[in-house]
């Protein structure tokens, strides 16, 4: 099904189950421990063997001698493979630094072997046997800073227009401050594992934890030049992604390496110490952002730059994503710079780009409201855009920001705020409130699917993963609506790839691109089931088709019909900018005495389209929202810039947002409509969650004590010196 | 260049001292070399009996086997989680004698005899505990690996607090201890969930509190 212009009215404008609350197909699975993720696959693979990796120890240079005898000899071991024992392998899809092999190393905890033995524990212990030698690279220059200082001003601006040297000239008020965010970590709660069956060198069966599965079959058949035809991948539960599982990892290769060496199936995860540098991670960002605007809260000028950094060959964080287009402005002026280091491998994570880029960015909004003494969520709406303000003929696909802001406001009772900074007191706590916007893009994919009719129940096959993102169940629903059927009567199964490629999940594409995929085949199968009865215009309602005289339940139906389509999109929607939009309200208190700040009541108001299952959508957006609040208040890689790697590389030392951290979280769906974007007029919702949330708390704990923090995490040791006499 | 480091990866394993740590053939280059030659003191291997979930199960382990690994490895009972083997993220919650610990943290050694309960033993998909229910219901989790962790953890809390064993946040230490939202969350703060469902274990918790009251 090609998608070839805006949906004007269709099916799930009278949705009975598209839209409505349902709880998780799969949840009865995962509450009982049921559901198999890929370390577990004793139903598939009973008898793996373990597989236990081994990182470099350097930030960067070359192996000069590995001695692995001591291990190969120690008990229980199997097969020990080593990096200087093979020729580098070909890199997977969007993979920068080498997953193994040779003798260069890239970053700190690279794979350079792996071990396979009877027992984990034999298999770990063994691994600290091999002897490495290194030679390490010249000392690196890691400071960002510094970077950004060099950088700045330099290259061709990624957007220019107008000219902003006069608007920032002319203006009666601008601010220029500078941001800095910090490297941040996904930190699933399932560490990258994979249980490989490559014991013969031939047909190689990968059960994984990865996100798309299209591209992780692809990138593993280019790592070990195989045919893709020799390779399945399955992926069926995914205990978190954020972004982390996206591309081809560490764990699939050393596991088919070491089932391959050893001649069984292998199971490895990355132990969790190793999953920070040995995976990828979100860049830390500097970034300057400048802002002109006359008296009556009209943007003039926009200047963001900002430097992110990643290994030679990526694309690091582009925290400027939103610049050109959130907000309308006369003239801007726009520039990331992505500066090699050799550093852990930085690529997507949860909202890549927005995420920090609107750390800075609604911190300097809230900055300039001050300036004009304006209130915040007013010059928000002053200076919304229903166009591309570079591309002013480029419209909106459909854009509700200004509603956002305002159904915010009022929820949260915007207006009862103290509006003098450190002026409101509850017991030894100073009492803040912030907002921010939030801005996500709403980017669509191919998706394709199956669709089966054996015996009236429904079937749908499809490569997608459901990674927490309710995948399962927002798929069932859409194929129940669009064949008539009760959800009762689909069964999923989803993430192999054996089934056609779909989209996959990340930056939040998976849901609209799957669901559209999703209905396409179930379009198909609809007309192919007409067809054979001969039906013109036949309708799906209530488990039956009707039409002409016809009138029969889909279970009569006694031959299986089967059918298989995938969306494509239209070259229309580059006619419009679609995006999703929303606002983020926060109370926060901040300890007169200690600087500890905590959030006290968060609300978030989305407008993302149609939402197709309004519980695990607000899951999303809720969890988006406690991984803002980790981002504001805690999360924080650290970096030994002498010997270029991350110190805090368990979950004891990077500190994500725990229960305690969490308060009461409201969250408010516009009724919103997108036809441009998709058939089902919904967009995705999962990333936007995250977006501008800990910026709202950088703004609130400015309201609590009239200290602008600029560098996140907003630690206390930044500004417990400045905080108000007690 | 900085000239080539010769790297004593091995230190570290002596100095743990497990009795199979000290069995390994080789040595660091130029280090120690008696040491490592060193036979353990004991058998490598234990001979132990858990009573899981109801069931009295004979296994013999590594000594350096944890109770989580004993689970999920030996016994092929993988609903228990490994989310960082260290203690640090919950995921490995289950029950020994009827309190709730870290099973990663715990070997298997060193609970001959105890009982244990794990996810599988609370319930089943066709016959959830209210806990369970309580969970899909509020939707008290995304991906999911977190949750059987989560779901040890919230069932003992509210026996926690209902034995009034005091927390961080408990006001009065003489008085019965109300299960408020502070008490939940702060008693609930070891278990992570990165997919951020906590608003949502936290109703399920309460919803089965208030039930059960
Ligand atoms: S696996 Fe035991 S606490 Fe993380
Ligand atoms: S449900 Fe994914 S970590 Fe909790």
């Amino acid at each position: 099904m090609k998608f070839t212009q805006p949906v004007d009215s269709n099916l799930f404008d009278d949705a009975k189950v598209v839209g409505k609350p349902m709880q998780r197909i799969d949840g009865p699975l995962k509450v009982t421990g049921t559901a198999p993720y890929a370390y577990e696959r004793n139903d598939a693979a009973p008898d793996a063997l373990y597989g236990y990796p081994l990182g470099a120890a350097i930030g960067h240079g070359r192996i000069t001698r590995m001695d692995a005898e001591a291990a190969r000899s120690a008990p229980g071991v199997r097969a020990v493979v080593t990096t200087l024992e093979i020729d580098p392998l070909e890199k997977g899809i969007n993979n920068v630094a080498r997953l193994f092999g040779g003798a260069e190393v890239q970053h700190y905890h690279q794979a350079i072997a792996v071990v396979v033995a009877d027992t984990f524990e034999q298999a770990r212990a063994a691994s600290a046997l091999i002897e490495v030698d290194y030679e390490e690279g010249t000392p690196a220059d890691l400071d960002l800073d510094a970077a950004f200082e060099r950088m700045q001003g330099t290259g061709e601006p990624d957007t220019l227009v107008g000219d902003v040297e006069a608007a920032f000239r002319d203006a009666p008020h601008v601010i220029d401050q500078m941001y800095h965010t910090p490297a941040e970590s996904h930190t699933m709660m399932e560490p990258h594992a994979s249980t490989v069956d490559w014991s013969d060198g031939e047909d190689m069966t990968v059960w994984t934890s990865n996100q798309m599965i299209n591209v992780n079959l692809k990138s593993i058949a280019a790592t070990f030049g195989i045919d893709r035809e020799r390779i399945r991948v399955e992926s069926p539960y995914v205990g978190g992604g954020f972004g982390s599982k996206l591309w081809l990892r560490a764990d699939a290769v050393l596991a088919a390496l070491g089932s391959r060496a050893a001649g069984v199936p292998v199971k490895l995860a990355l132990p969790r110490p190793m999953v920070m540098n040995n995976t990828t991670h979100r860049s830390a960002t500097v970034q300057r952002i400048r802002l002109a605007a006359r008296a009556d809260g009209h943007l003039t000028g926009i200047w963001h730059e900002a430097a992110a950094y990643c290994l030679p060959g990526g694309r690091g964080e582009n925290p400027t994503a939103q610049t050109p287009i959130f907000y309308a402005g006369d003239t801007r002026r726009v520039k990331n710079h992505v500066v090699d280091m050799p550093l852990p491998e930085t690529a997507d994570m949860r909202a890549p780009g927005e995420a920090s880029g609107l750390m800075a960015l609604e911190i300097a909004m809230d900055e300039m409201a001050e300036a004009l003494d304006m209130d915040p969520v007013q010059f928000r709406i002053i200076n919304d855009t229903q166009v591309d303000p570079a591309n002013p003929d480029i419209p909106f696909s459909d854009r509700h920001f200004v509603e956002c802001l305002e159904r915010g406001a009022e929820a949260f009772g915007w207006s009862k705020r103290n509006t003098t900074p450190g002026e409101q007191r509850d017991g030894d706590w100073l009492i803040g409130h912030g907002v921010a916007g939030a801005y996500r893009g709403a980017l669509v994919l191919p998706s394709g699917a199956r669709a089966i009719l054996d015996g009236g129940k429904l079937i749908i096959e499809t490569d997608m993963t459901d990674i927490g993102t309710g995948s399962y169940t927002i798929l069932a629903q859409t194929a129940a609506e669009t064949m008539g059927m009760d959800v009762a009567d689909v069964e999923m199964r989803l993430a192999n790839s054996a089934f056609p490629a779909s989209s996959g999940s990340g930056g939040q594409f998976g849901a609209p691109s799957s669901a559209s995929g999703v209905y396409a085949a179930c379009m198909a199968l609809r007309d192919k089931i007409a067809g054979n009865l001969g039906i013109e215009d036949a309708s799906f309602n209530g488990g039956r088709v009707t039409g002409g005289d016809t009138d029969m339940a889909l279970s009569e139906i006694n031959e299986e019909v089967s059918t298989e389509d995938a969306i494509q999109w239209g070259d229309f929607q580059k006619d419009y900018a679609m995006g999703t939009f929303g606002a983020h309200f926060v109370e926060v208190g901040v300890h007169a005495y200690t600087g500890e700040t905590r959030v006290r009541r968060m609300l978030a108001v989305c407008d993302a389209g149609r939402i197709i299952n309004p519980i695990t959508a607000r899951s999303q957006v809720i969890g988006g929202m406690v991984m803002g609040v980790g981002a504001a208040l805690s999360e924080d890689m650290a970096l030994d810039r002498g010997r270029g790697f991350f110190a805090n590389h368990d979950m004891a030392n990077y500190e994500v947002a725990v229960h305690a951290d969490i308060p009461e979280q409201e969250v408010i769906f516009l009724d919103t409509l997108d036809g441009v974007a998709t058939p089902l007029k919904a967009k995705g919702v999962g990333e936007l969650g995250l977006c501008g949330v800990a910026a709202a708390i950088a703004n609130g704990l400015y309201n609590a004590t009239g200290i602008r923090v600029r560098d996140y995490p907003l630690t206390m040791d930044k500004f417990i010196d400045r905080l108000p006499a007690i | 260049m900085s000239p080539p480091i010769d790297f004593k990866l091995r230190r570290r394993t002596l100095l743990a001292g497990t009795a199979a740590a000290a069995a390994f053939a080789s040595v660091p280059r130029g280090e120690a070399a008696a040491q490592t030659q060193s036979k353990p003191a004991g058998p490598e291997t234990t001979t132990v009996t858990l009573n899981v979930n109801g069931e009295a199960r004979k296994l013999t382990v590594d000594n350096r086997t944890t109770l989580l690994d004993a689970l999920r490895e030996h016994l092929k009972l993988t609903g228990t989680k490994k989310g960082c083997d260290h203690g640090q993220c919950g995921a490995c919650t289950c029950t020994v004698n009827g309190e709730r610990i870290n099973s990663c943290l715990s070997l298997a050694v060193m609970h001959d005899g105890d009982e244990v309960q794990t996810i599988e033993g609370i319930g089943q998909p066709e016959s959830m505990d209210p806990m369970q229910a309580a969970f899909v219901e509020h939707d008290g989790f995304q991906c999911g690996y977190c949750t059987p962790g989560q779901i040890q953890s919230a069932r003992k809390v509210i026996e926690e607090i209902r034995a009034g064993i005091p927390s961080h946040v408990t006001g009065d230490l003489t008085a019965e201890i109300a299960i408020t939202d502070a008490e939940i969350r702060e008693r609930m703060s070891g278990n992570i969930c990165r997919c951020g469902a906590y608003a949502n274990i936290l109703a399920a918790i309460t919803q089965v509190a208030e039930e059960s009251a």
